[in-house]
């Protein structure tokens, strides 16, 4: 399923996020821009710190906006419909409607007080005008689609009733109740167990070919970014220092960072070698450093890097790497 | 659901029969002969022993610690020295009062304290809150009766004889003295208005605890997974707030209130006493001055009685607002 | 200003200059006031002025009472430390300006940092520990004898004047000095009883809480019917049926009072019994008095102090209340809650008599309760991570 020339659904350009702290201002997103078409999976990757979950906060307006501040200029187009300075009507509109999102803490993501039905059953009563009784069994319909058995019992059970990954099957029917054209994941594996992943993420990918809805998939995972999505953008520092298809980022990663991310994986080929790690932390969002922020920790820093970086694009559409080195570092094959 | 609140009753029996018999040992090991009361001089030593036979205080303490406890339980409080008149009968004239006055304070102090603490929560760092912040410490750190003496100055005495507003409360008693001659009408608006002033005093210091607890316990709950979903579903503010923040951060508030009662009742106390209401904080002071033994021991029983049943109830409620604690 | 080395965090202070010196020499508390440093200079300059102002405006009242009666004696002692520890505060504060200074991060001194920063509840302690010395200093300070009664003619129910800033009472005392004696019986029957209650919760709850078991339970039982009573009624029965007396109403608060601490301090253990170091020191052979003694109940003073703080607020309230019901401090010593209870039958007519005393309880639970609310905020974040 091509997604090429199709428009694109969501489209940010240039978001800045600020939060503004008696310690100064951290620029946790400074800059960001990003497309997502119809139909595709778009995965964010990154460390912790490196503001992906921060920006698809942004997208949905779901940070306070005393201490956060997304800042003029930012732009994220819905269809063509700008997303920024709307207005909270609107957002409320869009949100678990066109833009549903799911979360990383499914043990505490749910009202422990409230059945789940009820809560699947909220978003469709305030989108959908359904009734009680409609709700309700549209409810046990999403639970027995997201694989939960005996859907009739689980829907008038609560939260501490459940698994882990029980919960999070309630939090994609929830997501996904009213149809969204967009689903945000924020790391929607991280806290579950390894075989549990394996059954979400299979969840998602046949949810996703069944109501041909957009992935923005936030996660530190690189297994599941090669498992589940079709293009990759990586974060690092407030800024994307890459993009392009999965299989370029995985078969010929161009920023040194990537390169470093996917140098630290464990390897089947080599299961006794030591793992490699990325020296040095990551700067603090108050006090970017001049120049590339990757500077203090890549190893091909060298003359040129203290100037700032723009993002320079490698031959295809949708290929680009924040790193002046990038396109003569790919070309002489120093990637590998 | 049903073990769970059986559990808890089970356990209530033994505290109540503990205060019970702390408060008998209390009262029974304090000098002073209650009996003093009716000595006339020259009273002969027979008649003496015969009335201190009657109120069987020429039996030893742990004998009279049984049948007390065995009259009690069968319903027979004694008799009061000071009121002439059976225990039970003295009960049952004051404590409907003062369980009409705690109930309509707490219900004040609820519903105002978790109103404003929700406000404050809501509106974090603003003039509001800080605003609302000062008032509370204010109250909190009142003494009731202070507050009690300064609302009938203000609204009673002031109100009435020097600024000469329409509308001011009076300052004593439960009911006006002409209450009989009223209208049916006029007796609810009298009742009312007699009930405002010592419900404020006593309210208004749990009201300034509950509200600055309830801001602490928002904060947290506002703060969790479960509402940040709950704004991506698109729910409003109000929503949002009420019906899924509230009722999780109400949780710890019902066991604040729980320990809440003790204090609520020795409130009472003053608040009585300042306003001449008839009721049992007044009436067991009066007895603790008077020496009036059973009286003391029936009042004392009453309160942790009360206290228990409070928590009970408090049990009750902790259940339906938690689901997670019925499933124990 | 200050800067990360490692783990230590250094300060620098604001440099004074020679002049400061002098400055400081003539009026401690003005250089570091005129530096910015509000909170310690404001504090040292108004004890400096505050105390000499005494001396100055007073001296025969200062002489006699260095012969007099042991409180007045005592007063004059406050006095004079109270000048002294201003005078070198300030002057050895102006000579260490250039040092530099390196500060620890323990728990406590992290605590005290965050603490200093909360400017209401330094606000309240500097408020509290001025109540404190002017109750020390009240023989010297007081204009009036509380006990004397001035012309029972013309000075009665006398509202505010230049005499009596506060007004006079039904037998022509003055307001304000009773009011200022009656602080001294408030705060000194406040934080004796609430030490009382301290050691005896502190060391039951620990044992409770390590222990475990029958001890326990039993101890438990007995703090779950003390707090479920209404503390008052049980007061008030024990007060009554003994002779009210100061020391009688100071022990019956701090006995009521313990079984509050003994729960928290149960708690507290209960969660740190099953930490390592617990653990390493039982392996080393260390007793059990000697692990209840010197590692558990330090870990656990945390709450404890918070709950002594706001407890004293609340015993004073309620020592005020007993007074108002006159099973507390007796005539003619004054107390606050007595003062409020004078007042009562002439409230329409003079009502001073009644409003200050309750103001000034108000203000000084007030002041218990935002340092309270502060040490809670400066200690809990920290034990927690």
């Amino acid at each position: 399923m091509s997604a090429e020339s199709a428009p694109a659904l969501l489209s940010v350009r240039d978001l800045r996020t600020w939060f503004f702290t008696d310690q100064g201002v951290a620029k946790a997103v400074d800059g960001v821009s990003f497309d997502v078409r119809a139909g595709e999976t778009l995965g964010i990757v990154g460390e912790s710190g490196c503001g992906k979950t921060v920006t698809s906060l942004s997208v949905l307006g779901l940070l306070p906006q005393p201490p956060a501040r997304v800042m003029e200029g930012s732009s994220v187009r819905l269809r063509g419909e700008e997303l920024i300075g709307s207005g909270e009507r609107r957002m409320r509109a869009l949100r678990g409607n066109e833009i549903s999102m799911i979360f990383q803490e499914p043990m505490s993501s749910l009202n422990p007080v409230y059945k789940i039905g009820g809560q699947i059953a909220e978003s469709l009563r305030l989108h959908r005008g359904m009734d009680r009784k409609a709700a309700r069994a549209e409810a046990v319909r999403l639970l027995a689609e997201v694989g939960l058995s005996e859907p009739e019992r689980r829907v008038d059970e609560y939260p501490h009733q459940l698994s882990g990954g029980m919960r999070q099957r309630v939090m994609i029917a929830m997501a996904l109740s009213c149809e969204p054209s967009l689903l945000i994941a924020d790391e929607p594996t991280t806290a579950l167990d390894v075989t549990v992943q394996a059954q979400i993420l299979e969840l998602l990918a046949e949810l996703r070919g069944k109501f041909g809805m957009a992935v923005l998939l936030i996660t530190h995972d690189l297994g599941v970014v090669a498992e589940v999505c079709d293009r990759v953008v990586v974060m690092y520092a407030g800024q994307i220092v890459e993009t392009g298809t999965v299989y370029d980022i995985f078969g010929e990663p161009a920023h040194p960072y990537t390169r470093g991310l996917l140098d630290s994986l464990p390897s089947v080929e080599d299961p006794g070698k030591r793992l490699d790690s990325i020296p040095g932390t990551v700067p603090n969002p108050i006090d970017w450093p001049t120049g590339c922020r990757f500077r203090a920790r890549c190893p091909l820093a060298t003359e040129g890097c203290e100037l700032p970086q723009d993002l320079v694009e490698l031959g295809e559409e949708g290929r680009t790497a924040r790193c002046w080195r990038a396109p003569s570092l790919v070309a002489t094959g120093a990637a590998t | 659901m049903t073990k769970y609140l059986a559990r808890r009753l089970l356990g209530a029996i033994p505290l109540v029969i503990g205060i019970a018999t702390i408060v008998f040992f209390a009262v029974n090991l304090a000098p002073g002969d209650p009996t003093l009361r009716f000595l006339a001089p020259g009273m002969n030593q027979e008649v003496i022993e015969q009335m201190r036979a009657n109120f069987g205080l020429d039996q030893p303490m742990h004998i009279r610690y049984v049948k007390w406890l065995g009259a009690m339980l069968t319903g027979d409080f004694g008799y009061s020295f000071s009121h002439s008149r059976p225990v039970l009968a003295v009960l049952r004239d004051f404590v409907p009062n003062t369980l009409v006055l705690s109930a309509v304070a707490l219900v004040v102090a609820f519903v105002l304290g978790v109103l404003l603490g929700t406000i404050q929560a809501v509106r974090q760092y603003s003039k509001v809150d800080s605003g609302l912040s000062v008032v509370l410490l204010f109250f909190y750190s009142m003494p009731s009766f202070w507050l009690a003496l300064m609302l009938i100055l203000t609204l009673s005495l002031f109100a009435r004889n020097v600024w000469e507003l329409p509308i001011w409360f009076p300052a004593s008693g439960m009911v006006s003295t002409d209450y009989e001659f009223l209208s049916f009408g006029a007796q609810l608006r009298d009742r009312f208005m007699h009930l405002v002033l010592p419900t404020l005093s006593l309210a208004l210091v749990l009201t300034a605890g509950i509200a600055r607890y309830m801001r602490g316990s928002m904060l947290e709950v506002i703060r969790q997974d479960y509402i940040r979903t709950a704004h991506a579903k698109g729910l409003s503010e109000r929503v949002v707030v009420f019906k899924h923040a509230l009722r999780n951060a109400l949780i710890p508030i019902i066991t604040l209130v729980g320990l809440y009662i003790p204090v609520l009742f020795s409130g009472t106390v003053f608040i009585e006493y300042v306003f001449a209401w008839p009721g049992m904080g007044r009436t067991i002071y009066e007895a603790i001055l008077t020496r009036d033994y059973p009286l003391v021991m029936a009042g004392s029983f009453f309160f942790a009685a009360m206290v228990v049943v409070a928590n009970l109830i408090a049990d009750v409620l902790y259940a339906i607002v938690d689901p997670r604690i019925r499933y124990e | 200003m200050s800067s990360d080395v490692g783990s230590l965090v250094v300060e620098h202070h604001q440099g004074t200059s020679r002049g400061g010196r002098l400055l400081s020499a003539i009026l401690p508390g003005l250089p570091q006031l005129l530096a910015g440093r509000w909170g310690v200079g404001s504090a040292a300059l108004l004890t400096w002025v505050g105390l000499l102002w005494i001396v100055v405006a007073r001296p025969s009242r200062v002489a006699s009472a260095l012969g007099g009666a042991w409180d007045e004696q005592l007063a004059v002692g406050t006095l004079v430390v109270g000048l002294s520890t201003a005078w070198l505060w300030s002057w050895r504060d102006v000579a260490a300006a250039h040092e530099v200074k390196r500060v620890g991060v323990s728990v406590w001194e992290l605590a005290v940092r965050a603490f200093s920063k909360n400017r209401t509840a330094v606000a309240g302690l500097l408020v509290i520990v001025g109540l404190y010395v002017i109750a020390l200093l009240t023989p010297l300070v007081a204009p009036y004898d509380p006990a004397f009664q001035g012309d029972l003619l013309r000075e009665r129910y006398v509202s505010a004047s230049a005499a009596h800033p506060l007004g006079t009472d039904q037998f022509a005392r003055d307001v304000l000095s009773r009011l200022l004696y009656g602080a001294r019986i408030s705060l000194l029957i406040g934080f004796v009883a609430v030490s009382i209650s301290v050691t005896i919760g502190t060391l039951l709850g620990a044992i409770a809480g390590f222990l475990g078991g029958i001890v326990d339970g039993v101890i438990m039982r007995f703090v779950d019917m003390v707090i479920s009573f209404p503390r008052l009624v049980l007061l008030i029965t024990i007060i009554a049926l003994f002779e009210p007396s100061i020391f009688l109403i100071t022990a019956v608060l701090g006995l009521t009072l313990w079984p509050g601490t003994a729960r928290i301090v149960r708690g507290e253990v209960l969660s740190l019994r099953e930490r390592e170091f617990v653990q390493a020191a039982t392996a080393l052979g260390f007793s059990k008095t000697r692990i209840i003694l010197r590692h558990l109940i330090p870990n656990a003073l945390g709450p404890v102090i918070v709950a002594a703080t706001l407890g004293i607020g609340n015993t004073i309230v309620l020592e005020a209340g007993l007074s108002f019901l006159g099973l507390g401090v007796q005539p003619p010593t004054p107390s606050w809650g007595t003062m409020v209870a004078d007042g009562r039958n002439v409230l329409l007519n003079a009502w001073w008599l009644s409003t200050f005393p309750g103001l000034a309880i108000v203000f000084t639970v007030l002041s218990f309760n935002l340092v309270g609310d502060g040490l809670r905020d400066a200690l809990d974040p920290r034990l927690r991570s």
